[in-house]
């Protein structure tokens, strides 16, 4: 079972799965970071996302790939309008409100879909579903190869973003220090929503990665939701670099984890890391003390 | 008192409302507010009383309920019987995730992530083990007599669980007139305040979740006796989780009638969902879903806070 | 009766309290005070509980505490309150007084009696059953004294219970605070208000910038050279002093 023919291969799959959690996971980290809010709506609204790629391509026929620039965007906008419409507002300054609203946008999307969409699992059919490619000697997925490389890059774009631009200043001036922010001018519910914004957008893009290679129905969100998560939690809230190392990390480890226990209890072993995490060291790889 | 006697009121209502109601689906309906007003009230002890919010409540719920088709299916236990050691255990694991929460300090978000955690790991593992059944669960052979904690008709179950729920309405009343319960209200209003009055914020908050936890476990027993089947996704899904803290934070957050409130308005709000505006699966669960965040947004004391007198600084 | 002995304790490099040494004597009202940001809260904090000092020790009526959490110094006799008022927001002002009662208190309606002689004490007794959060600064200060009080301290530290007083409220509290040290409870404020300190400290401490400066008789420390510079700048008592041979 240590054979390197067995563990190249699932450690290869581990960090191509790893790289689609983090994409996920990026968008919670700048939501967590900035606003300081566990958005429980994520996997719901990565759910919607993906429905919305599978209908751009079954109806208008749009490769995912190609609805990454009207993805993007839309769940920006998305984002935006439900931060400035009712997150924004549901707070009353107690964090646990914020935990209970997006609890409820969860549920109230979870079940649209199931009540507009039924419970069927659909998946999507392109010329590069089934292709491999290979690497060393190991036969990875192509749409997973995609997705590696596109974690990366939004990994990269978001700290330009954040870094260098002067949104990103304004973001980063709100998340360490709202009063202060709002004496110099800045639009603090402004730049919240912008970040809350971007945070979906990254799961517009995530999705748009992760339909070629997976499916959707109205309970996949649920699935994404703890590992992302666990994800935020271990990479260090609030740090890029470590949602994408973190990602990796979780998906070697679910894939090993499959290997050695097999499917059902392999999952097992991101909880038992999420839970140390949180008990032990809650800032995470990354993070600085909470 | 006045809670006390409405307490009482309320029992001897629901114990005699079988004599009247002959229809089954009324009387089902009935035991299942009962059944959620017992859910909330657990989940109201840790969330609404001590400020600990917990998204995975059902890991106790599911605790209980596979305590009691194991006890009774593999050790041939007596329902009877099985019934108190699954509360224990419902209590136990309470400990323990507490012991394990409250002593690294876990709070807010955090806290409800790990509820959240444990839940999804003890779904895991029931759904590897054998003796839970695996992924297919446990179905309790058919046994209808009271000797089995198993009833021919309804009111049987109607009793059962109104005992259940009207046990959780003492406990919260017990909150709401006793040292412990100011001490947790305290904890749960600003724990370092509650410190410097000599308040053992730890013990407390495990206390707490003790109780929660047993509470929670009583429910998931019932739920097993009642509908004889139990299996990974029932016992720790977060639909159970959900429904417990929807009834509380809809009723009212600590307070004593608070999930009964919430559980009444949850379950005739799906019974007119399902009649005039669509049968279908999962409709109801949107109408909560926008109820919780309507509650939030604008009514955070939920519909118990209509009755507070004390709010608008009356005399309580 | 408190006893701290080189109490220090950094955060990230910055020493915020440094090698303080100082023992507040039973059955006086002693202030502790000092310029903004000298550690005065955080000293309070070493010696309640909430802190853990990096040297030194602390020990109350002989007994070491260094180290105790929060709750076990309160239940040895030490209740401390704090600099920004601190209430159960949503619950009456009787009621959070009796959080503090029932330390010695198991029975609720004997604690909520309790409460209400403690609100009669400090000046609460028509507000006992309004909200907290519907207080004015002013109440909420007798609040969180009347809850430090309703514990039955032995000794009870004051952390700017006067801030943000107007003058005439100041004036009401001072014979409260009075009244509290000959009920036999010690008294060991934090104050800003000179007023108060004058009129009721029988003993001072002045801490600047971590370290204690100076002690003594509220006349005495008040006129101290290092006392002025820490309050008012490098080089103030020279110009004073060259100021008054001036106008002599």
């Amino acid at each position: 079972m240590l054979d390197p023919a067995i563990l190249f291969p699932s450690i290869l799959n581990g960090l191509t799965t790893g790289a689609v959690y983090a994409l996920i996971a990026l968008g919670l980290t700048l939501i967590y970071g900035v606003l300081h809010i566990i958005n429980f709506a994520h996997g719901a609204a990565l759910m919607m996302a993906l429905y919305g790629v599978y209908f751009l391509h079954q109806k208008l026929g749009i490769d995912p790939y190609l609805s990454l620039p009207i993805m993007v965007p839309a769940m920006f906008a998305a984002g935006y309008a439900l931060y400035r419409g009712v997150i924004g507002r549901a707070s009353h300054g107690k964090d646990e409100n914020i935990l209970l609203v997006t609890l409820g946008l969860s549920i109230i999307l979870e079940n649209a879909a199931l009540y507009f969409w039924k419970s069927d699992t659909l998946t999507i059919d392109t010329p590069y579903t089934l292709a491999t490619v290979n690497i060393f000697g190991a036969m990875i997925a192509v749409p997973k190869v995609v997705a590696f490389a596109g974690a990366l890059v939004a990994t990269a774009i978001l700290l330009a973003v954040i870094g260098g631009t002067s949104l990103g200043r304004a973001i980063r001036a709100c998340a360490k220090e709202r009063q202060g922010a709002r004496l110099v001018g800045i639009n603090v519910d402004h730049v919240f929503a912008m970040s809350f914004g971007i945070g979906l957008a990254c799961l517009g893009a995530a999705a748009c990665f992760l339909l070629p290679a997976y499916y959707v129905n109205p309970q996949v969100g649920n699935g994404f939701v703890l590992i992302a998560f666990t994800i935020v939690v271990l990479g260090g809230m609030g740090s890029f670099v470590g949602a994408l190392l973190g990602g990796f990390l979780i998906g070697v480890v679910e894939s090993l984890g499959g290997l050695m226990l097999g499917e059902s209890l392999g999952q097992i072993g991101i909880f038992v890391i999420f839970i140390a995490v949180l008990l032990f060291r809650p800032q995470g790889l990354f993070g600085a003390k909470a | 008192m006045r809670s006390l006697a409405l307490i009482a009121l309320f029992a001897v209502v629901a114990a005699i409302l079988p004599l009247f109601i002959t229809s089954g689906f009324t009387l089902n309906l009935i035991t299942m507010v009962l059944y959620a007003t017992l859910l909330g009230q657990a989940w109201n002890i840790l969330g609404g009383f001590g400020g600990q919010f917990s998204f995975g409540h059902a890991v106790f719920f599911g605790t209980g309920a596979y305590a009691m088709a194991v006890l009774q299916m593999k050790l041939g236990m007596n329902a009877w019987v099985a019934l108190p050691c699954a509360i224990v255990l419902g209590a136990l694991v309470g400990t323990v995730l507490g012991a394990l929460s409250f002593r690294y300090g876990l709070k807010g978000s955090y806290f409800a992530l790990v509820t959240l955690a444990f839940a999804e790991v003890f779904r895991i593992l029931s759904n590897t083990f054998e003796f839970t059944g695996a992924g297919v669960g446990l179905q309790l052979p058919l046994q209808e007599s009271m000797a089995q904690l198993q009833f021919k008709s309804e009111p049987g179950y109607l009793y059962t669980v109104l005992v259940l729920a009207t046990i959780s309405l003492l406990i919260a009343w017990w909150l709401k007139h006793s040292r412990y319960g100011a001490w947790l209200t305290a904890v749960r209003d600003n724990e370092d305040s509650a410190a410097a009055l000599g308040v053992n914020a730890f013990r407390v908050k495990l206390t707490a979740i003790t109780i929660s936890g047993a509470l929670m476990a009583s429910g998931g027993a019932f739920y097993v006796q009642k509908f004889h089947y139990i299996d990974p996704h029932l016992a720790y899904g977060s639909a159970i989780s959900v429904e417990a803290l929807l009834a509380a934070i809809i009723g009212g957050m600590g307070t004593i009638f608070g999930p009964l409130l919430g559980a009444t308005v949850l379950h005739l709000l799906g019974e007119l969902t399902r009649n005039y505006i669509a049968n279908a699966p999962g409709v109801s669960l949107i109408i909560y879903g926008a109820l919780l965040v309507l509650i939030i947004m604008f009514m955070p004391r939920g519909i118990a806070g209509l009755f507070d007198v004390k709010a608008k600084g009356g005399k309580r | 009766m408190l006893a701290a002995q080189n109490l220090s304790i950094s955060f990230g490099g910055l020493k915020a309290v440094s090698n303080v040494t100082l023992t507040v004597p039973q059955g006086k009202i002693t202030a502790l005070i000092g310029p903004n940001g000298a550690g005065k809260s955080t000293l309070f904090g070493l010696v309640s509980g909430f802190l853990k000092p990096n040297q030194g020790t602390v020990a109350f009526e002989g007994q070491a505490i260094t180290g105790m959490k929060p709750h076990a110094i309160c239940r040895l006799g030490m209740t401390r309150t704090f600099q920004i008022v601190q209430p159960f927001a949503q619950q009456t002002v009787r009621e959070n007084i009796a959080v503090g009662a029932h330390l010695h208190e198991p029975n609720r309606a004997a604690a909520l009696a309790a409460a209400e002689e403690v609100a009669k004490r400090v000046g609460l007794a028509d507000q006992l059953d309004k909200l907290a959060a519907s207080l004015t600064i002013a109440g909420r200060k007798r609040l969180e004294l009347a809850r430090a009080l309703a514990t039955k301290p032995k000794l009870i530290l004051l952390d700017e219970v006067l801030a943000g007083l107007n003058p005439q409220e100041v004036g009401e509290m001072i014979p409260v605070l009075r009244g509290i040290r000959d009920s036999g409870v010690t008294v060991f404020m934090i104050e800003h208000v000179m007023q108060a300190v004058m009129n009721l400290a029988e003993y001072v401490w002045v801490i600047a910038q971590g370290e204690l400066i100076a002690e003594g008789l509220p006349r005495e420390v008040t006129s101290n050279e290092r006392v002025i510079e820490a309050y008012l700048g490098h080089g103030t008592a020279a110009r004073l002093r060259g100021k008054e041979a001036v106008h002599g």
